[in-house]
Parts: structure tokens; C-alpha cells; sequence
């Protein structure tokens, strides 16, 4: 996994609620057995019509907007388990979504892909997506250690919360499964004394 | 000694240890794993040369992405049947446990597990899919997890986690006639919300939910996820150990007794203290019918689309094509799909039945029955139901997810309708430009048969 730090960039702003892992990416993109290529058909029904054509109205295809950072409405990543949905947004390029809710699946699927999921106040939120549409190219700075987002040059900033655990596997890009295997006999003392 | 729930006796028996400050390391008791989210996984531990560290803890079907027409027959579609191969040929490899497509006991992950006895209260259970929920019902602890923690569980049999905070849904009296556990969990849904859950495991009770059987315990639970939460869970009680009693995988005679001696232990203890509870009367519960793009939007189906001013309600009933203040009553509708991990399973089947003996399904009409698992598949023939529905003009198919998330062939054209009894109304769900409304297998029957929606209270009195 690769490391994070601290990330400046511009944002993209998808000021849409309730966002669900099967807009993010459909059902029919599934069936790949490797984790590449999802980038290509992240928001794909959005990003097309049916006929295959680009749909100019969607953010990601105006090219006012650019960047590293989605910015999206609440609870986002609704929906199934599928990591798909992470590796998807990933593989377009974002290294950081910012929401005022997360869905939990989502979240933890997304913190193990080395994509940093940013939550933030309602009102933190709203400020953000009115920067962004006032000047697009709005900076955006994000802290991980300090758990810091802010808007560079202004003093419009939120601290955020993420789990210490995590925070050190993101900054020193560790996973879990090093952890767990480095824990393998305790894992199997507690297997031998399993009671239920 | 302190009070406990379902939920934290459960959880407590697992933890293999905590790290300070941080998450737990839980011990999984059953992983079961499909062809969809375990590929990757394979491949990572693969990849960094990692065994899989208790392969006889996994059972693996094949479910999202198969067909449910001559099954017999090779899968024409390339990507789909290389999935499928990958998977057989990955559990071959690991020496895991597969019931492949075409097996007596493949059926969809949430449907076979149980019914093989794979599922038992007390235990942790895994699997790629956010609708693991559903083992819940026995009084499990069972979550959908990603792919990054396949991998883990199949490393290290365990997963680091933060324990969630407890919920409980309490649903008391009792339910009105034609009001099946479909509806009452969308009814649930429509008024707490979907993310009403997020980041809590949800335990229902009361007396609707104790006179629920197995099946309906199931459906409930099934759609934890719906409103945001981990997982569902239920007390385990005379009505779990007798479906759970005599299965393949359950336990047999005397250690089957001294099971159920600790599975008696684990209801909450009386005065355990939940973080949040919520309590609904089911006089109040009626057919529910959802009308826009998330499960949340749920109304009664005598009831109105509500009038409500912001951008995303307006986006979503711009997708379905509705307009705040209508009635769903009368609406046409072309496509009817009974199936999914949430209404696949017999007792479905055999509400669907008994509605439609003796009618005939509307010409206007496409309605695919699609069972949850070869057993279920068996019994609907063995009990005569397959010959009402071949009389009635509705088409029995073989087992699998099939368009409950479309993956296979079965999709919903652009635009049409369809009343489904599966779990997720969102665009696109059952087909590119889809419209889903999400009912109970009653509603859905009725529909059929009628070739519009219908207000069913009105029939059944
Ligand atoms: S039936 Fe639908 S919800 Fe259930 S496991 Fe299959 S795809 Fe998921």
C-alpha cells in the first residue's frame, strides 16, 4: 500500500446524497478477477448515456473541475461490500473522498486500498462544495497527521477523526494482514481454548 | 456482573485480543466465501506467498453471476464462466469446500449456508457480501466484509475490527393479515432511514419477531444493511434450534443437546442496556412498496409518494419516473421478480403460491421465480408449487442472485418497472435504466397477476 501524508489538491465536487457502491460501479463490471481497470468505469452510468455517449452535464466530465480529492454529498458508499467500489475510485486517480457520512463497509474498504476517507461536519461540507463552485480551482489541503482539512489560503479549516490504528498502517502503508500474521500464536492459543 | 446483550456475548467469546487504542482482533468462526469478491483475494495471498490458514472453516458457492437457464450447460458468457472457473479452481487448489454451480447444495450464499446448518447462533461468520446479515437470524454475529479482509480472514482466520455500538428494534403485537417479515422491515427502514444503523449490529425483538419463523427471521435481518447497520441479529429460541436440528452440518445427538444448552445462554440478559432502541407497534404495519432509489423510500402501498423539497429526493423520483403526491396504486407494470437472499426461500414460495392458485398471470407480465438454492428449487417441485406457477403462466428458473443485481442475463430493460422482492432499489440495480420497487412476495404475486400494482389489503378481506 502506498503511503500517506498529506495531500494538496484540487477537488471535484459530487454535491449528490446517498451515493451507492452501485453507482460507483455497476454490477456488470464485476467479473474481473484482478483488481485493475475499475478507474475506467468508476461512476460509468453517470459518466455515460446508455448509448455510449459522454454525459456533459456529470462533474467528472466538465473540465472545470480536476483533482485528487472527491468532495461528495452524504452517506456515501451505501450499498454492498464491494471493494470494487474503492479500488474504482483509486484507479481514477482519488486519493481522498471528504462526505459528511461514510457507510461503514465503504469506509474500511477504502482505508485498506490507501484511500483516505475524510468526514466532516454538515456545515464544513456545505462550505466546501460553495468554495469550489465560486472558484474551482480551489486548493484543499489534507493533514493526516495533524487530521486536518483545510482550504489553503483561507481560513476555512475542520479537524477530523480517524482511527490511531489506522492512521499509523496509512502513514507507514502497512495492512492489516501484517498485523494479523504477526500475531499468528495468539491467534492459535485462542483456538485451543475456544469454549463455545 | 454487568448486564449483557446477544450481541456483546457473541462478540466477547471472539476477541482474540485489543490493541490499545485500537481495534480488536476477532476470531471468525465460518467464512463463506463466491466467485464475485474472493478472486482478488486469492491472488493477493498468492501473490505475497501466504497459505490460507484454516481452509476447513470455508465454504464457497457460486451465486452472483450465474445463469438461471441450463445450468447444465457451459456458460456462454466468457468473463462470467472464467469467474467461475478461477473459483473452482482456486477452492480446489486450498482444498476449501465448493458447491458449484449445478451442485445439489449451490444456491446463493445467504440461502444455502443456512439451510445445510452451516449457520449457528453463537458463532462469527464472514463472506464478501453486505448481506450476511442475514445469518443473524440464528443469533450470530455475520457481517459482509470487503475483499481486503477476505484476504485477511483467509491469513490469519481473524479480523481487526472496533466493535460496534448496539441498536435494538423491538416490534411488538401483532402483525395484520397479508403483512409479511418484508414488510416490516421495510416499514422499519422507511421510518428510521438508511443510515439510521451506520456503525451499530442491530438486534430485533418483541413478539412479531419471536412468532416469526425461520425464513422470515431472515428476511428481516437480511436487510440490516439497508439501513446502514453491520449486521441483524435475533435470540436463539425453540423455533432456531428446531430448523437448525438434523441439517448436514449441524451438530448430531448429544453434542447437538449440550449446543443448545449454551445457545440458551445467549439471549440478552433483561436489563442489558442498548445504545439506542427503538420500539414500533405492528397494528401500524402495512404491504409496504418502495418508491424511489434507496430502501428508505418506503410507504405503505395504500399510502402517497411524500411531497418533499431537496435534490436528491427530486433526482430519485425523476429516475422512477413518479411525482411527489401519487399513489402507486394502479400503476402498470411489466416485470415481477421473486427471488434474492431476501425472498427466495420456500415459505416465499409458498405465499406466492396459495396467492396465485387458480389466477392467471397478466399477459402484460414478465415474472421470473427464481429460488434461492437447488433445495429450495427441489422442494418447490416436490410440493406442487412448480405446477401452479407453470399453470398460472410464471417461469420457475434455476437458482442464483440473478436479477437482483443483474449481473448475469436476467436484467430489466431500460425504463420498465419492476416489482422485486430483493433488497436494493438503486438506479440501474436490475439493469441499466431499471426501475425497482421493492415489495414482499405477496405484493409481488399480486402484481403479476394483476399486471399492476394493486392495493392487496383491499383482496385479502
Ligand atoms: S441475492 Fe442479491 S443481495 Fe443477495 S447475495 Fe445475491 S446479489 Fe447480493
Amino acid at each position: 500500500m502506498e503511503k500517506f501524508t498529506t495531500l494538496r489538491s484540487n477537488a471535484i465536487p459530487l454535491n449528490i446524497e446517498n451515493v451507492d457502491t452501485d453507482q460507483i460501479i455497476p454490477a456488470r463490471f464485476l467479473k474481473a478477477t484482478d483488481k485493475k481497470g475499475f478507474g475506467d468505469n468508476v461512476f460509468r452510468d453517470w459518466r455515460f448515456h446508455k448509448d455510449g455517449s459522454v454525459n456533459s452535464d456529470f462533474v467528472l466530465n466538465d473540465a472545470t473541475y480536476s483533482g485528487s480529492i472527491l468532495v461528495a454529498g452524504d452517506n456515501f458508499g451505501c450499498g454492498s461490500s464491494r471493494e470494487h467500489a474503492a479500488w474504482a475510485i483509486v484507479g481514477y486517480g482519488f486519493k481522498v473522498v471528504v462526505s459528511s457520512f461514510f457507510a461503514d463497509i465503504f469506509k474500511g474498504n477504502a482505508l485498506n486500498n490507501g484511500l483516505l476517507p475524510v468526514q466532516v461536519s454538515e456545515s464544513f461540507l456545505s462550505d466546501l462544495f460553495s468554495e469550489i463552485a465560486s472558484n474551482p480551482q480551489t486548493e484543499i489541503e489534507v493533514n493526516l497527521e495533524d487530521q486536518v482539512i483545510s482550504v489553503v489560503g483561507k481560513s476555512i479549516a475542520e479537524t477530523f477523526e480517524i482511527d490511531a490504528y489506522k492512521k499509523t498502517c496509512l502513514i507507514n502503508g502497512y495492512d492489516d494482514i501484517d498485523y494479523l500474521i504477526n500475531n499468528k500464536e495468539l491467534i492459535e492459543a485462542f483456538e485451543a481454548q475456544r469454549t463455545y | 456482573m454487568s448486564k449483557k446483550t446477544l450481541f456483546d456475548k457473541v462478540w466477547d467469546a471472539h476477541v482474540v485480543s485489543s490493541i490499545e487504542n485500537g481495534p480488536q482482533i476477532l476470531y471468525i468462526d465460518r467464512h463463506l466465501i463466491h466467485e464475485v469478491t474472493s478472486p482478488q483475494a486469492f491472488n493477493e495471498l498468492e501473490n505475497r506467498g501466504i497459505p490460507i490458514f484454516r481452509p476447513e472453516q470455508i465454504v464457497a458457492t457460486a451465486d452472483h453471476n450465474t445463469p438461471t437457464l441450463n445450468q447444465d450447460q457451459p456458460i456462454k458468457d466468457a468473463l462470467s464462466r472464467k469467474q467461475l472457473e478461477q473459483l473452482s479452481e482456486n477452492c480446489k487448489k486450498n482444498n476449501i469446500t465448493l458447491y458449484e454451480l449445478g451442485h445439489k447444495y449451490n444456491g446463493i450464499v445467504h440461502v444455502m449456508a443456512p439451510e445445510l446448518g452451516i449457520t449457528q447462533p453463537g458463532i462469527t461468520m464472514v463472506c464478501g457480501d453486505s448481506h450476511t446479515s442475514t445469518h443473524g437470524a440464528f443469533g450470530a454475529i455475520a457481517f459482509g466484509i470487503g475483499t481486503s479482509q477476505v484476504a485477511q480472514v483467509f491469513a490469519s482466520q481473524c479480523l481487526l475490527l472496533k466493535k460496534p455500538k448496539s441498536l435494538r428494534v423491538t416490534v411488538n403485537g401483532k402483525l395484520k393479515k397479508g403483512v409479511l417479515p418484508k414488510d416490516v422491515i421495510l416499514y422499519i427502514i422507511s421510518k428510521l432511514g438508511t443510515n439510521s444503523g451506520t456503525g451499530y449490529f442491530c438486534e430485533y425483538a418483541g413478539d412479531v419477531v419471536e412468532n416469526m419463523s425461520m425464513e422470515g427471521r431472515m428476511t428481516v435481518c437480511n436487510m440490516s444493511i439497508e439501513m446502514g447497520a453491520r449486521g441483524g441479529m435475533i435470540a436463539p429460541d425453540e423455533t432456531t434450534f428446531e430448523y437448525i436440528k438434523g441439517r448436514k452440518f449441524a451438530p448430531q445427538g448429544e453434542a447437538f443437546e449440550k449446543k443448545v444448552a449454551y445457545w440458551k445462554t445467549l439471549p440478552s440478559d433483561e436489563g442489558a442496556v442498548f445504545d439506542k432502541e427503538y420500539t414500533f407497534d405492528a397494528a401500524d404495519i402495512e404491504p409496504m412498496v418502495t418508491y424511489g432509489t434507496n430502501p428508505g423510500m418506503g410507504i405503505k402501498i395504500t399510502e402517497s409518494i411524500p411531497v418533499e423539497d431537496n435534490a436528491s429526493f427530486q433526482k430519485s423520483l425523476k429516475y422512477m419516473d413518479f411525482k411527489a403526491g401519487e399513489s402507486l396504486i394502479d400503476k402498470p407494470i411489466n416485470y415481477v421478480f421473486i427471488g434474492s437472499c431476501t425472498n427466495s426461500r420456500i415459505e416465499d414460495f409458498r405465499v406466492a403460491a396459495e396467492y396465485i392458485k387458480g389466477k392467471q398471470k397478466a399477459d402484460n407480465v414478465t415474472a421470473w421465480l427464481v429460488p434461492g438454492s437447488k433445495q429450495v428449487e427441489a422442494q418447490i417441485i416436490e410440493e406442487g408449487l412448480k405446477a401452479i406457477f407453470d399453470e398460472a403462466g410464471f417461469e420457475l428458473r434455476q437458482p442464483g442472485c440473478s436479477a437482483c443485481l443483474a449481473m448475469n442475463d436476467d436484467k430489466i430493460p431500460q425504463g420498465e418497472y419492476c416489482v422485486s422482492t430483493s433488497n436494493r432499489n438503486f438506479e440501474g440495480r436490475q439493469g441499466q435504466g431499471s426501475r425497482t420497487i421493492l415489495a414482499s412476495p405477496l405484493v409481488a404475486a399480486a402484481t403479476a397477476v394483476e399486471g399492476k400494482i394493486i392495493d392487496i389489503t383491499k383482496h385479502l378481506n
